[in-house]
């Protein structure tokens, strides 16, 4: 059995996952452990002076009210944005994906926003809602809404996750494409003739087999909102007004680098990391169930 | 390679005894800045004049993003062993920048050494002041200075039957409500928030921000601003917001553009926005001094600045700070500081340049850079109004930030924000104080 023998020892296999395995460690898990090993120390800026104080940032972070505060917008924020990225991205791709006359122009614009870096499309965002300066927000004031992102929570928390949306339902619009190439023409056709409209035929047949694909970027989009957006709230609001727009991840950016509080912030990605972690293993353990693949 | 050794130590003698050899290397000293548009371009000029006035150092300079990003930048340079020659620091990581004994030098030392003529008394004390311990040793060297100052439109005054700026805050709070009737979005606003509203306001009313003169006697500062004085400011800010009579416009000068725009017919704001006005403003417009309340004793006292100064790096060859040294006494020229006021528009650091700028009669000209000038020298400074110490105030100026927003937008009674921003900050300290190196 000469081929057999070829592939039988596994040093091949580990060579192979070598390179992909030498990436994950040098930037995955070894930043991580460095982050865990920070967050049990205080440090000045500089790394001069530093005191090991074992939970004592964990602890002060913990007795911060601000921080369950943070906790609260990055849920309530991840949850706006996954969900119209995602159907709007829906939407967009069962419309791409029917017969009409330049659907491939309309495909290849529809995912240009995708190649806008997140800050960039944070300052576009703010060309059209920049009170007194933008179209949109003088086109608000008046109609009657006193349109007034820094100051007004709300508004802030709008212009961050219509930016945020903005940004990703080019991704959804893609995948679901994809996805709803991939189901095969006869059962729908199938369904047709047996006299379902073309709603029902979306709801019972197109969405069931397009779970895979959906479920997968649930997955993706929220680590999107939890992590990529960080370069929106620092452009838009700066988490303000009052800390109403800061989630999660942009306080570990502002306490790491606007205060050099290096341990205080490590503790906070600690904690963040934990919380993705089981957030993922959630959906894979119960949301996966219901996937049909 | 033993011989290498002591075809070194034999160079090092051979240069020493005929000091400026030809065959010399030139000695590279890198500068990080954040200057952008004009301003790189007077970095530039300032390097290039530098390289080509001697030939044994050559300065380099780079840009390296916004003032936090050069900060962040250096940090972590230091913490990789490779920190440039010469930082550019904005004002409120001098208490960040000062803890680092051993990551940095103190000018007035590095002066010494070196040898250079240098005499703290011939610079600006308002400027110096900030950047200087509390006995007056400079520690790091100046370099664009500006101060706050209240940009008004004329032409929206008069349409409004305002006679002349206003002077105090009580006037300000009134011309607001009558400019509101033309401006319905915004009588006046200001830029800057802590700066303006906290900071400067301390200083201009001879009041103190924390204890240890603001902190500049010691790491155990305690935060005090939070007295009736701060808290009718922002009680009276807070009643004009609803009706937009005052409008806040962010934390930074992102809002500058409205009153360039005409929105805000008042709008407080760094003195470094005169250029950006000159160019844009479609109406008279004038820059006045900030208001200050008329019934506080001792009001107006001085300004205090903001911007950024030079800070020398520790660790550095002896050739490199000779070259730093001689920089800055470069730097410190009366003509070319005299000069690079009036073309930059930031305030000269010498007093022989602020003279010499007068005699030229440039203010007559142009008045408005005067004014930054006229508030920074209006008394010598107290303790209250010499500079700001407070380690971490690059976050305390959020959090300062954030608990104003909570006043302005009627989540907090303005009393129960400043309580909030002092006992937040304080906490702040505590843990900067901890952290900083003993």
């Amino acid at each position: 059995m000469e081929n057999r023998a070829i592939f039988s020892g596994k040093t091949l296999a580990y060579l192979l996952v070598l390179p992909q395995l030498a990436v994950s460690l040098i930037f995955f898990y070894w930043p991580a452990v460095q982050a865990v090993w920070q967050s049990f120390l205080i440090q000045d800026a500089f790394g001069l002076s530093t005191e090991f104080v074992w939970f004592e940032n964990y602890v002060a972070l913990l007795k911060e009210p601000g921080y369950y505060h943070a906790i609260g917008v990055t849920f309530m924020f991840s949850a706006l944005v996954v969900f119209f990225s995602m159907a709007i991205g829906l939407l967009l791709a069962v419309m791409a994906n029917q017969n009409i006359r330049g659907v491939q122009i309309y495909r290849t614009f529809l995912i240009i926003p995708y190649a806008v870096a997140p800050a960039v499309a944070s300052v576009l965002f703010i060309f059209m809602f920049q009170p007194g300066l933008g179209m949109i927000a003088r086109a608000l004031q008046r109609s009657g809404v006193d349109w007034n992102p820094v100051l007004n929570g709300n508004h802030a928390m709008i212009l961050i996750i219509i930016v945020g949306v903005w940004n990703q339902i080019s991704y959804n619009f893609l995948f679901f494409l994809a996805g709803l190439q991939s189901i095969p023409k006869s059962v729908i056709e199938a369904a047709a003739i047996d006299g379902a409209r073309p709603v029902r035929r979306f709801w019972t047949i197109v969405f069931p087999l397009l779970s895979p694909t959906t479920f997968f970027l649930i997955v993706v989009n929220i680590t999107y909102a939890f992590f990529n957006t960080l370069g929106i709230i620092d452009t838009a609001t700066g988490g303000g007004p009052n800390g109403e727009t800061s989630t999660l991840v942009y306080k570990v950016f502002l306490d790491g680098k606007g205060g050099s509080d290096l341990g205080g912030s490590a503790a906070q990605s600690v904690i963040l990391m934990i919380i993705v972690v089981l957030l993922t293993a959630f959906q894979f353990r119960y949301v996966e169930k219901k996937v049909h693949y | 390679m033993k011989f290498r050794h002591f075809g070194a130590a034999a160079a090092t003698a051979v240069s020493l005894a005929i000091a400026a050899s030809p065959a010399h290397a030139v000695t590279e000293i890198q500068w990080w800045h954040a200057m952008t548009g004009p301003n790189n371009d007077v970095v530039v000029k300032l390097a290039n004049d530098f390289n080509a006035s001697q030939s044994d150092y050559k300065i380099v300079p780079s840009f390296k993003g916004s003032y936090a990003d050069v900060l962040n930048a250096g940090i972590a340079a230091f913490r990789a062993g490779n920190a440039p020659g010469i930082m550019q620091v904005f004002e409120v990581g001098t208490a960040t920048m000062m803890a680092a004994k051993g990551a940095i030098k103190p000018v007035s030392e590095l002066m010494k050494e070196q040898g250079e003529k240098f005499d703290p008394q011939s610079y600006l004390p308002a400027i110096t002041g900030y950047y200087s311990t509390s006995k007056g040793e400079m520690l790091s060297f100046p370099f664009n200075s500006s101060s706050m100052v209240m940009w008004v439109n004329l032409d929206a005054l008069k349409k409004a039957d305002i006679a002349a700026p206003p002077k105090t805050w009580p006037e300000v709070f009134e011309d607001a409500r009558k400019l509101h009737a033309t401006n319905p979005t915004c009588g006046f606003s200001s830029a800057w928030g802590s700066w303006g509203l906290i900071e400067q306001f301390s200083a201009w009313h001879n009041v103190p921000m924390g204890t240890k003169a603001n902190g500049l006697d010691g790491f155990d500062t305690v935060l005090e601003f939070n007295t009736p004085l701060e808290t009718k400011l922002l009680e009276n800010l807070a009643e004009l917001q609803k009706d937009k009579s005052y409008d806040y416009s962010g934390r930074t000068n992102t809002g500058e553009g409205r009153f360039t725009s005409g929105e805000c017919p008042m709008f407080m704001t760094s003195s470094a926005f005169y250029p950006n006005v000159k160019a844009n403003a479609k109406f008279a417009y004038n820059a006045v001094p900030m208001p200050y309340f008329p019934d506080v004793n001792g009001a107006p006292q001085n300004s205090i600045i903001g911007g950024a100064s030079l800070w020398v790096m520790g660790g550095k060859s002896p050739e490199e700070y000779k070259g730093i040294a001689k920089f800055f006494t470069f730097l410190s020229d009366t003509d070319r500081q005299a000069g690079l006021h009036q073309v930059s528009g930031y305030l000269p650091i010498t007093k022989a340049a602020y003279e010499k700028t007068k005699a030229d009669g440039f203010y007559e000209k142009n008045p408005i850079l005067e004014v930054p000038l006229k508030e920074l020298t209006n008394k010598p400074p107290t303790e209250n109004s010499r500079g700001l110490r407070f380690g971490g105030m690059v976050q305390l100026r959020d959090v300062f930030a954030e608990e104003i927003e909570a006043a302005l937008n009627g989540k907090k009674t303005p009393k129960d924000a400043l309580d909030s921003a002092v006992s937040r900050g304080n906490a702040m300290l505590r843990q900067f104080e901890r952290s900083a190196v003993k």
